[in-house]
């Protein structure tokens, strides 16, 4: 899975973080903060592997 | 003896009557991702994968018919989900692997009243099987939980272009380990070609614990090596029992709502500038934020949302365009998609509503697969 592009994302509203917007095999999306989302588990083990960094919210 | 006592004797007490089978969109009904694709994973039929690496060119994955007098048509089947092989110019190398994968959520083998710690107690897997080579192939079953196991096996030899039923049965083990949870508890892949970094002289029809260089025996490389080689499968059915029963048939409003607690797609179909969603509300002058729309199911997870095609809102009483772009900052809550903050150009004031609409085909997805 190529994961490129992560970000954090923040809700305007409630300042809360509410996922993390990545590229995923080439389309835009917004994953979860959920342990039990797939994609969700597959940043955790790039990240933990030193193959991908998530960038701060704006 | 009755036809029904004959009946409950042939299939065995633990063969549940209803619900027998615990593959989800097996007959290849729903494909709500698409119909074609070269990509690797969950791209067509609903809940099964096609997966695959180090091709040199990549195979496509398809939903296709079932040809009109051939005996899985008889029997209703009418879809199947069909991988033709690329042309793999330095041929059948260690890492390659095409198969197709499909993973069971933990708790719906857990409920299943498969006893699946005992030797005694049986699943039975059944699928039609046609492939444009003649060759042995292989699969596998392999559990999530604990110490993981596997199951090889063989689907045996099939004859080039010909439908073939295979039916495997297969014991429990007191190894296993399936929690009664949402995540991956036990899956099966039907294998077209493992290179022997995964491949060794392992038991067929037995389970051990699981080495990820010994999935199956040793393949034979003719399909994969064969150019536009095709291989398809439908009518897959796992139960409990030592039996394989006649396939469930079920409805495609039935499939597609057991798929959708995988994935979801919420599409405008009906032309341009439709409504869509809920009335969102204005954060400032040039935003606006608020859940767009529920899934049509629960998921079986947060899912991870994405979205194509234009959607757009007009600022409520006035008519005008707020926006008309892709929604900025779109998110998953556990019950709905959302937007944390969408910009637009208006003038809008904090509170304004804001009415939401989609472009023809703009659509959502909401991907919780396993």
């Amino acid at each position: 899975m190529k994961i490129t592009n992560a970000k954090y994302m923040k809700d305007m509203a409630t300042d809360e973080t509410v996922g993390i917007a990545a590229t995923i095999d080439g389309t835009d999306a917004t994953v979860p903060l959920d342990p039990a989302n797939r994609h969700y588990d597959e940043i955790m083990r790039q990240v933990a592997a030193g193959t991908l960094t998530i960038a701060d919210a704006d | 003896m009755s036809k029904a006592a004959e009946l409950a004797a042939l299939i065995g007490s633990q063969t549940a009557l209803s619900n027998r089978n615990l593959i989800i969109n097996g007959a290849m009904q729903v494909a709500q991702r698409g119909t074609s694709s070269t990509g690797t994973g969950y791209q067509t039929v609903d809940r099964f994968q096609g997966t695959n690496s180090g091709l040199d060119e990549s195979n496509t994955q398809a939903q296709v018919d079932v040809a009109s007098g051939t005996t899985p048509y008889s029997l209703g089947f009418r879809k199947a989900f069909r991988i033709t092989n690329g042309n793999q110019t330095s041929g059948a190398d260690a890492g390659d692997i095409v198969n197709y994968r499909y993973i069971f959520e933990a708790q719906d083998i857990a409920n299943s009243g498969w006893d699946y710690t005992s030797s005694s107690s049986y699943v039975t897997l059944s699928f039609w099987a046609k492939s444009s080579v003649a060759q042995t192939f292989y699969g596998h079953m392999k559990t999530f939980d604990g110490t993981v196991y596997n199951y090889p096996f063989s689907l045996g030899a099939l004859s080039a272009d010909t439908w073939t039923k295979v039916t495997k049965t297969i014991p429990g083990n007191s190894g296993l380990q399936i929690d009664n949870d949402n995540g991956q508890g036990l899956e099966f892949r039907i294998v077209m070609f493992y290179g022997t970094d995964r491949t060794a002289s392992v038991t067929e029809n037995a389970w051990a614990v699981y080495d990820n260089t010994q999935r199956t025996p040793d393949n034979t490389s003719t399909w994969y090596t064969t150019n536009d080689a095709t291989f398809e499968i439908t009518g897959v059915q796992l139960e409990v029992g030592e039996q394989a029963t006649p396939f469930e048939h079920r409805s495609f409003a039935d499939e597609l709502h057991r798929c959708q607690r995988y994935y979801a797609v919420r599409e405008n179909t009906a032309g341009s500038l439709k409504y869509y969603g809920r009335t969102l509300q204005a954060y400032g002058a040039a935003s606006v934020f608020g859940l767009i729309a529920d899934y049509p199911v629960t998921m079986r997870a947060t899912p991870t949302v994405s979205q194509s095609g234009t959607f757009g809102a007009y600022k409520a009483n006035s008519g005008n365009n707020a926006m008309a772009t892709a929604i900025q900052n779109l998110y998953a809550t556990s019950h709905s998609w959302g937007t944390g903050g969408w910009s637009g150009n208006s003038n809008l004031t904090a509170g304004h509503a804001v009415v939401m609409y989609a472009e023809n085909n703009a659509k959502l997805m909401a991907d919780a697969e396993l």
